[in-house]
């Protein structure tokens, strides 16, 4: 569940939608462990179904051909075998390749509400950051001791605190880095950047003007 | 932190606020848009009921998802998805007055081919795209850099980005490139040193004598790659081989103006006493053409030396799985790895000189029984100019397919894909598994050279031992073919 905390997008943006962005101070729930480095979108979410218009169905797309036997049977893969859980425990370079938000909106309308890992690739970051999953990097022993910890009980309680940047399950815990635009951003829910920079768009139009290059 | 570099002086130039979340606002000088990344994000803006604030510095043009026959493309779509991707933005350009070139326009093309060969993309600009491979765009000192949906919705509603300033890493190339290799290779090679996630946190700026010597279209097959470096930008210092493929392009300045420009171009390149976070040398002297053996970017060896045995590389679990999965053996080279596909095109290699570099080898010559052979130009101004230059012969001669402008078999969202576990010479950027549509397929990257001589054998094959016409086809000015 994430901790809804009434945020604000900021008093003086008045083009933005009136539902308030939620902040997000912390993700409790259970996990998910997905083993191996050099995750790429391509392998999230498969080329063939960015053939939509919105995001709606993308949640069902999320390790589409990864889920499936040759023959098209369900197998034990971890997003077959951890229905409900909220936290992605992934390894180094997670999310590199594609820069399609289709991955992380996948991963989110699958469940995903936050992601321990070693690293992530930044595009894949940045767009979490615009939907408002937190990531948490931790060191290369504390990302495979999650992830055994998760195999071994699958049901057991992880929650990821954006606040102090840690990750405590089973009685511990394991620091790690939130970025700190993100954490910034999640904390205060202002994830939404178009509302912040809406304000300034006076400033953007005179940046525009100043370049030497706009004037064609 | 950096300094002097020409990433400090033109993120300066744009830089428009300092934003509550410690990150800066970032003015977009480019915004290049296609029909996959932008439908959602024009929706965004519809519920938000905002208009795009800066439609003159965005170009749209649709590539991932069109088929590249000519009857495939005749309306509507004979995929019902695809007919919708394309119909909604058309109808989003149309309403936001933005510049389209559509199905329609025989300047149709890839994002990162047509933005270049048009002349929109200039030195000291910002460039975004919904696509990763915006990093293209670097090639000509600018700063181009991939983007998700929800930015390309800031984009449009502020014409800039939230985004963080990172540390600018030299890549310096030393070395001569020998006959028969080139910025494939030489990017490849820099991918193998520094790894696929050697560039997270990093803007390389490449630089040194191998870079130098290339020309624009070699300069974008590099910084186009930076991403599969983990690098979201990459680029090299305008100079004159810079100036001189802008002049003239159909919405680069003219006269005076380019003359004034040039000021500007001049004034954004990195100072000689420039400080860089850090500098690393690469060594491209006697490089051997490269050839991807495994399923990421960084799984790669000259044509000529073995395959690595898991245990001598970076990620030995990563390395097994991809060699079960390319049945390639360690210890021996890829020479002689036989291929069913050979496929020519893409945002890396889909330019005029990629295509005439591999007509040289194919000239005379027939592609091999078992292979089927695709050669996708970028885009329709690509393809134009070589049918003028009568480069498209040498080509249906060997036996390609000669097709529309598209990413095609890159990404295979249309109907360009490899079946079964089919091994395809390719000369795109991505080898990952399931990448060119068939989940068993299996993808070798390598230069438009190298793919010309697969599909001639039906195996890899090195380059350098095939005798090349030295020129192929009659040479036309690019301002005689009409568009
Ligand atoms: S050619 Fe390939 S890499 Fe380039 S934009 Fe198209 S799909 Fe992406």
């Amino acid at each position: 569940m994430t901790d809804d905390a009434p945020g604000s997008a900021g008093d003086d943006a008045p083009e933005t939608d009136d539902a308030a962005v939620p902040a997000i101070r912390r993700v409790a729930g259970t996990g998910v462990p997905l083993r191996g480095d050099d995750v790429d979108t391509d392998q999230i979410l498969p080329a063939r179904f960015l053939k939509a218009v919105t995001f709606d169905d993308m949640g069902e797309y999320a390790f589409y051909d990864q889920r499936r036997d040759a023959d098209g049977e369900l197998n034990d893969h971890p997003f077959n075998e951890y229905q409900g859980a909220n936290v992605l425990a992934v390894n180094d370079n997670f999310g590199c390749g594609s820069s399609r938000e289709h991955a992380p909106q996948g991963l989110m309308r699958w469940g995903v509400e936050a992601i321990v890992g070693e690293s992530f690739a930044e595009i894949f970051e940045d767009n979490c950051k615009s939907l408002g999953i937190a990531t948490l990097a931790v060191d290369h022993e504390d990302a495979v001791d999650l992830q055994e910890f998760i195999e071994a009980n699958p049901d057991a309680g992880i929650e990821v605190d954006v606040r102090a940047e840690t990750v405590r399950y089973d009685g511990r815990a394991v620091e790690g880095d939130v970025p700190d635009a993100m954490r910034e951003a999640l904390l205060e829910g202002i994830w939404d950047t178009t509302a912040v920079m809406r304000t300034n768009l006076d400033r953007a139009k005179a940046v525009n003007d100043s370049l030497p290059y706009t004037d064609d | 932190m950096s300094r002097g570099t020409l990433y400090d002086k033109v993120w300066e130039r744009h830089k428009v606020a300092d934003l509550p979340n410690g990150q800066d606002q970032l003015f977009i000088g480019l915004h290049l848009v296609h029909e996959v990344t932008s439908p959602q994000a024009f929706g965004m803006l519809r519920e938000r009921d905002m208009e795009v604030a800066f439609p003159d510095r965005t170009v749209a043009t649709t590539d991932h998802i069109v088929p590249t026959t000519s009857e495939g493309r005749e309306r509507p779509l004979a995929d019902e998805r695809a007919e919708e991707m394309l119909t909604h933005l058309e109808h989003n350009t149309e309403d936001a007055g933005i510049r389209f070139f559509g199905l329609d326009d025989d300047r149709q093309g890839i994002a990162h081919v047509v933005g270049p060969e048009l002349g929109f993309v200039q030195p000291g600009m910002t460039v975004v795209c919904g696509d990763s491979h915006t990093s293209t765009h670097g090639a000509f000192g600018a700063i181009g850099m991939g983007i998700g949906t929800s930015q390309i919705r800031d984009v449009f509603a502020t014409g800039s980005i939230s985004a963080d300033k990172k540390a600018v890493r030299r890549v310096e190339v030393t070395g001569e490139l020998g006959d028969g290799v080139g910025a494939k290779d030489v990017i490849l090679h820099v991918i193998r040193e520094l790894g696929v996630d050697g560039g997270v946190g990093h803007v390389y700026e490449y630089g040194g004598e191998a870079i130098r010597s290339l020309d624009m279209e070699g300069r974008l097959a590099v910084c186009n790659m930076s991403i599969e470096g983990g690098a979201r930008a990459g680029y090299i210092n305008p100079d004159e081989t810079t100036y001189e493929y802008l002049r003239g392009r159909e919405f680069a300045p003219e006269g005076d103006e380019f003359e004034e420009r040039k000021e500007y171009w001049e004034s954004i390149r990195s100072d000689e006493d420039a400080q860089y976070d850090d500098w690393v040398e690469v060594d491209a002297d006697d490089l051997a053409p490269q050839v991807s053996w495994g399923t990421n970017p960084e799984q790669v060896v000259g044509v000529d030396e073995p395959v690595p045995e898991p245990s001598e590389t970076r990620d030995p679990d990563a390395a097994e799985s991809a060699q079960a999965h390319t049945e390639v053996t360690p210890g021996e080279t890829m020479e002689g790895h036989e291929v069913d596909v050979a496929f020519l095109g893409t945002c890396t290699n889909g330019r005029v000189a990629d295509f005439r570099e591999a007509a040289k080898v194919l000239k005379g010559r027939e592609v091999d029984d078992d292979v089927r052979a695709l050669a996708v130009p970028g885009s329709g101004t690509v393809k134009r100019k070589l049918e003028a230059e009568g480069i498209d012969q040498v080509f249906k001669d060997a036996g390609f397919q000669w097709r529309e402008a598209g990413c095609s078999m890159c990404l295979a969202m249309n109907d360009d894909a490899l079946e079964g576990d089919e091994v395809c010479a390719s000369s795109s950027n991505r080898n990952y598994v399931g990448r060119q549509g068939s989940t068993e397929g299996r993808t070798h990257l390598m230069s438009p050279g190298m793919v010309a001589a697969a599909a001639v054998e039906g195996a890899v094959t090195d380059v350098r031992e095939f005798d090349t016409a030295d020129e192929v086809g009659e040479p036309v000015a690019d301002a005689e073919v009409d568009g």
